[in-house]
């Protein structure tokens, strides 16, 4: 049984090669938690010697203990690595879908060959699964398949988030529009207008005009 | 004439027993099928290569094709369950050290009454009690929430897959634990703990795995569907006879499927329990039904309140969520298919679940269908059409 523990290497001098199509910044997938869920020490030694070739040095190895779940509640992974044959990959299923517990991109090992399987599984989107074991060539497009996907996936949160932001700053501008209609008997639309010529004159965003003047409202109520 | 080659995904449990025995004693190979018995290490690796094409089909937890087909855990794919393998067979067990507080607050080891045994839990304890059940999506879950939800015990629900169940109680990581055969026995064996209720006594007849294969493979091949529900049907049959569940036991023991002694699986085969170890055992009817009862009919109305379960937890939209989870269950080609068998068949595809509290004749085509009780603990009936 394999100790649990925290195994930091330096980063590597090394660049890791840049996704086009996402304009990350090189280096971005160092900075990425990445946890190993195995009991085999050898073949965990041979993960950690691999990620570290490739630049990942914050990595955490479990074994196949029973306290699977709490230790990645702890950690929070960025990333999990688990072999397919692992019954303990059941535990990673998320439970509590509505409660927002993070979703993780998992990357497995697959001993024997199923062909086709990996292409289909990134097909779906769901996980990257590898044909032909741990060999640690095999290692490097794993990680860069589950970051990518993992990369997708952020890239949706942070659009949710951009579309909350949107919604927020919607309300403000209604809630500043309706109080030039009260105060000056403007129309909505002469309302608009006005609030979009002083931001133009102040050369600032239409929003920011329209918080302070809700913000000076609150004060002087 | 060559026989058609069919991919079947098991996880080693007892209830796995209608496919195992369809490939050994041959019913599929009497309808032209070669099956490949590959066995998964867990429910999440067989749900992905079921989604993937890469089995045919499988033995799986009742509720995971419709929360596959909800979109839910995982990705979307469309899986339907084209009939029930196995009805009951959970069983619901505590820790050494929550049943010397249970026995402290008067609990008795009785299996028929699952309120007392909640109130000797909620007695027992003070802190969220740590649940173990295989999968988010299982039979063995609802199950437990449904036992639980009134008596404002505070559930803290943790995966664990069976074979492990035993080791995670022992390690404290888990109070109680709902699970399939045989692995709460081994739970006992260990003496990790003690059985409290037999699944069944929550409901007497909740469906528990299913023949499930994608939707997009049922269309593309009839005949080996058709021929796959003929031999799984011929299978259940056998093993609804009590004589041939001893010899069904030494097969399932073999190192290719369970790989566990017989007389473990054995308990579950019988219906007779050994809720802690060294002791005598209690009998249990209706423990595990493959056949009886017209058990292998995929209910709509079965999918229904499974669909509710998982619609109200979720927050889904009910009407939705029924909607989809009632698609899942294929009474039509149950009908379609095992009908000109002299298979009988129900008139409706719904009853109210939990109405029958004995063995009831009902309406069937050939007119000998008897339906076994099917209550639920607290007496509620659910009608799959009520709004």
């Amino acid at each position: 049984m394999i100790e649990r523990g925290h195994f930091r290497a330096p980063a590597s001098p090394r660049d890791v090669s840049i996704a086009p199509e996402t304009g990350h910044a090189v280096g971005m997938e160092h900075r990425l938690k990445i946890v190993v869920v195995e009991a085999d020490e050898a073949r965990a030694r041979e993960i950690i010697d691999a990620l570290r070739e490739g630049g990942w040095a914050d990595v955490t190895v479990i074994g196949n203990d029973s306290a699977l779940t709490r230790t990645l509640n702890e950690t929070d992974p960025d990333l999990v690595l688990i072999d397919l044959e692992n019954p303990r990959r059941d535990s990673l299923e998320n439970l509590s879908e509505v409660s927002g517990a993070r979703q993780r991109p998992v990357a497995m090992f697959v001993d024997q060959s199923e062909p086709g399987l990996t292409a289909a599984a990134v097909n779906a989107g769901l996980s990257a699964y590898v044909v032909g074991g741990l060999s640690r060539e095999r290692i490097r497009p794993i990680l860069e398949t589950a970051i990518a996907r993992f990369r997708v996936m952020s890239k949706m949160q942070s659009e949710l988030d951009a579309a909350k932001a949107a919604l927020a700053e919607r309300k403000t501008i209604d809630r500043a529009k309706g109080l030039l209609i009260q105060a000056k008997g403007l129309s909505e639309d002469e309302a608009y207008r006005l609030l979009r010529k002083t931001a133009m004159d102040q050369g600032k965003r239409v929003v920011e005009v329209a918080q302070a003047l809700v913000t000076a409202s609150e004060l002087l109520r | 004439m060559k026989a058609t080659r069919i991919s079947l995904g098991f996880v080693p449990l007892v209830d796995s027993a209608s496919l195992i025995i369809a490939h050994e004693l041959e019913f599929a190979a009497q309808e032209g099928l070669e099956l490949d018995l590959r066995k998964q290490p867990s429910w999440s690796a067989l749900r992905d290569l079921l989604a993937l094409g890469h089995l045919d089909a499988a033995h799986i937890l009742s509720p995971l094709p419709i929360a596959m087909s909800l979109g839910l855990g995982g990705y979307q794919a469309a899986v339907d369950a084209l009939m029930v393998l196995s009805v009951n067979g959970n069983v619901v067990g505590a820790s050494s050290e929550m049943i010397a507080k249970m026995r402290a607050v008067g609990w008795s080891s009785d299996l028929s009454n699952p309120r007392a045994a909640a109130q000797a839990l909620k007695a027992a304890n003070d802190a969220p009690l740590t649940f173990g059940v295989p999968f988010p999506f299982s039979m063995h879950r609802e199950l437990v929430e449904y036992w639980l939800r009134k008596t404002g015990i505070s559930l803290d629900v943790r995966i664990v897959p069976p074979p492990m169940m035993a080791e995670a109680l022992a390690a404290g990581e888990i109070d109680a634990f709902c699970v399939g055969e045989p692995w709460g026995s081994r739970a006992v064996d260990s003496e990790a703990g003690e059985i409290i209720l037999p699944g069944s006594a929550i409901w007497s007849f909740a469906p528990e795995k299913v023949l499930a294969a994608r939707r997009d493979w049922i269309e593309a091949n009839p005949v080996e569907t058709a021929a796959l529900m003929r031999a799984v049907y011929a299978a259940s049959q056998w093993l609804g006879k009590a004589d041939n569940r001893l010899i069904a036991t030494e097969i399932l023991s073999r190192s290719d499927y369970l790989g566990l002694p017989a007389d473990v699986i054995e308990r579950a085969m019988t219906g007779h329990l050994l809720t802690q170890a060294r002791s005598l055992g209690q009998s249990v009817e209706g423990f595990l039904i493959f056949h009886d009862s017209a058990a292998t009919f995929p209910w709509r109305s079965q999918a229904s309140w499974i669909g509710a379960r998982i619609a109200e937890r979720l927050k889904l939209d009910p009407a939705e969520a029924r909607r989809v989870s009632r698609e899942c269950f294929r009474t039509d080609l149950y009908r379609k298919i095992l009908g000109p068998e002299g298979v009988d068949l129900p008139g409706a595809s719904d009853k109210l679940e939990g109405a029958l509290a004995h063995p009831t004749e009902v309406a069937s085509a050939r007119g000998e269908m008897i339906l076994g009780p099917d209550r639920f603990f607290d007496g509620a009936v659910f009608d799959p059409f009520q709004k």
